[in-house]
């Protein structure tokens, strides 16, 4: 099962039996239920757009006082000097969001290729302390990473991770694991078991079931847990900033917030960064949209 | 609800395990290995990125030991904890996080409420609705962090641009001590708010509709349904999202790094942005360790609640 948005489109409200007489009263009430709804939406709703807006808006409409909403001229200058150096070349930004896509990229890997044969053997064998494992394995997920990254730092400078993409990608995977585990466990134990047991009558190994019949099953749910360890490796600040320094390891969350260190800020540049950085998450997260609740509670509620 | 005699089973691996008598030997132990095989390098991975660090970080955590003063680290037991657990900048910290998680994953929870049942009682475009909704929640906290920071800005920020046009005074959000720490609490609310709705819309609409028929034709006021049919039955998951949601304030550190860097002051600084000033810029390690370890404390408490609820909903 699984509550999607999709789901909640179809499923109509019960509420239309109230009789005819208190019909106006509902029909006013539901134009200021709506009317209310509009508000909010706007709400949350105009900072990206006033994010976007900033992103094409020339330099000296940024900074407008009083903000100008309408009629200002369209540049791409900004989008430009987010890929292109001010004296030509790659610039550092666009460097930083090539090493996101790798270490995002290659970390998500690495956690769906532990975290998928975990959750299959945890929802197929009788494993002892079942739950005890799987409820520590989530925990681990909670601690608080600006805690972690402490000893993380100690033990990186012994073994000469600091500043390297592998060491950004080896504490993305872990963090990753639980996520992965807890996901695909709740897809696994939808596909029935019965199907390997009727594979392995007829003379395969359980390996080969699983290999056989219920992993293309997965493929799916596979995909939809990648997305999201790809959308919260590709998020994730705290670590990056910790752990690396060098323009050509850094990811793009601490390089765009270290476009305002200096004494003045470019905001259009800062939108545009931002633009691009969000904008593959946001359609990753519209693909991924059926499994919105299990995803952003770390797999742990589906209904 | 559910069926009454349950005719699948929820746990296959007991299926798996009930093998013809011939093979069966061979077959459960050959399950059993593949059960390690394939489990113990995740857990293997968890281990050493984040149980290993945690145990050193308990070591230290009883040591003077300083990250860049280097030399031997000498026990000094419990004395960092009690400096922490005495020291007054600490109580300080502890308030202002606790203000914050209360009012941040509070308002969440109320407008989050709110936006899911007005949702859930509209019969077209509530697929449109709920995804513009969930904008915010998905955009990494630096890039949200950044962007109300312009938005906020006193002199050329949007929001004191629309203050003035209305006719109403500018404020300083970000540089004045009382309103720092609202600033944070809304650009939070603002960013986490779909996720009580996205959690709390799967709650309302799991309502099975027989509840409101029949309380409609018992003639039950809206109030009634609302109070004994929607609010029961959604407050299990509803919990354990704001459950959630306090464990990821509590810990929250980017979104104070990037908005106001604990300032102005120390007024917007969290427990988890202390440790890191502890940590990072007065490498004093052992000290962050032990503060590190106290806060995991808090964190595993908290953890252990939203577990238990969410064991109680699974089996519920």
């Amino acid at each position: 099962m699984g509550v999607s948005i999709d789901e909640a489109v179809s499923t109509g409200p019960a509420r239309d039996h109230t009789p005819s007489a208190r019909r106006l009263g509902g029909r006013g009430r539901s134009v200021l239920e709506v009317a209310l709804l509009t508000v909010l939406a706007v709400v949350m709703l105009f900072p990206v757009l006033w994010m976007i807006e900033t992103s094409i808006k020339e330099n000296r409409d940024v900074y407008a006082i009083p903000a100008k909403f309408f009629g200002f001229t369209v540049t791409m200058d900004h989008f430009k000097d987010v890929f292109v150096a001010p004296g030509g070349g790659r610039s550092a930004l666009s460097v930083s969001f090539l090493n996101s896509v790798v270490v995002a990229g290659v970390s998500t890997v690495l956690s769906t290729v532990l975290g998928v044969p975990a959750a299959w053997a945890y929802s197929r064998f009788a494993v002892k302390a079942k739950k005890d494992q799987l409820f520590f394995i989530l925990s681990t997920r909670f601690m608080p990473p600006v805690v972690v990254v402490v000893p993380i730092f100690l033990m990186y400078r012994q073994v000469g991770l600091i500043d390297t993409k592998l060491g950004l990608i080896l504490i993305y995977a872990a963090f990753n694991v639980p996520f992965t585990i807890w996901m695909m466990k709740g897809f696994v134990d939808e596909v029935p078991a019965e199907y390997e047991e009727a594979a392995m009558l007829d003379g395969y190994t359980r390996l080969q079931a699983f290999w056989r019949y219920t992993l293309p099953l997965l493929v799916p749910g596979i995909a939809a847990t990648a997305v999201f360890a790809l959308i919260f490796s590709w998020n994730e600040f705290v670590f990056a900033i910790f752990l690396t320094s060098s323009d050509t390891v850094r990811t793009a969350p601490p390089a765009i917030a270290g476009l305002i260190g200096g004494t003045t800020v470019d905001w259009g540049l800062v939108a545009a960064a931002s633009v691009v950085f969000a904008l593959p998450v946001l359609v990753f997260a519209y693909l991924v949209r059926k499994h919105l609740v299990a995803g952003v509670t770390l797999g742990a509620v589906r209904r | 609800m559910s069926d009454p005699v349950p005719l699948t089973t929820d746990h296959p691996g007991q299926v798996a395990s009930a093998t013809p008598p011939a093979r069966g030997r061979s077959r459960r132990l050959s399950d059993r290995g593949l059960a390690v095989a394939f489990i113990s390098p995740a857990l293997l991975l968890l281990l050493a990125m984040s149980v290993f660090p945690l145990l050193w970080a308990l070591y230290l955590s009883f040591t003077d030991y300083s990250a860049t003063r280097g030399g031997p680290a000498h026990f000094i037991w419990f004395g960092n904890y009690t400096a922490i657990l005495t020291s007054a900048q600490v109580h300080q910290r502890a308030l202002t996080t606790l203000i914050y998680v209360i009012g941040a994953v509070g308002l969440q929870t109320v407008l989050g409420f709110a936006i899911a049942y007005l949702i859930s009682r509209r019969t077209h475009g509530r697929g449109l609705l709920t995804t513009l909704f969930l904008v915010p929640m998905m955009l990494s906290p630096v890039v949200v962090g950044l962007f109300w920071r312009f938005m906020l800005d006193a002199q050329f920020g949007v929001v004191n641009s629309m203050l003035g046009s209305l006719g109403l005074g500018q404020v300083e959000w970000l540089t004045r001590q009382r309103t720092a720490l609202v600033s944070l609490i809304v650009v939070d609310t603002w960013q986490w708010t779909p996720f009580i709705m996205l959690i709390a819309l799967a709650g309302l609409t799991a309502v099975p509709k027989y509840l409101y028929e029949a309380a409609s034709i018992d003639r039950a006021s809206e109030w009634f349904r609302f109070r004994n049919i929607t609010l029961p039955l959604v407050w299990p998951l509803l919990l354990i999202a704001v459950l959630f949601r306090a464990i990821e304030a509590f810990r929250l550190f980017d979104l104070v790094y990037i908005l106001t860097s604990g300032g102005p002051g120390v007024s917007t600084e969290t427990l988890s942005f202390h440790v890191y000033k502890v940590a990072f810029l007065g490498f004093n390690t052992g000290t962050a360790s032990a503060y590190g370890i106290l806060m995991v404390l808090v964190v595993i408490v908290l953890t252990q609640l939203y577990l238990r609820y969410l064991n109680k909903l699974k089996e519920g």
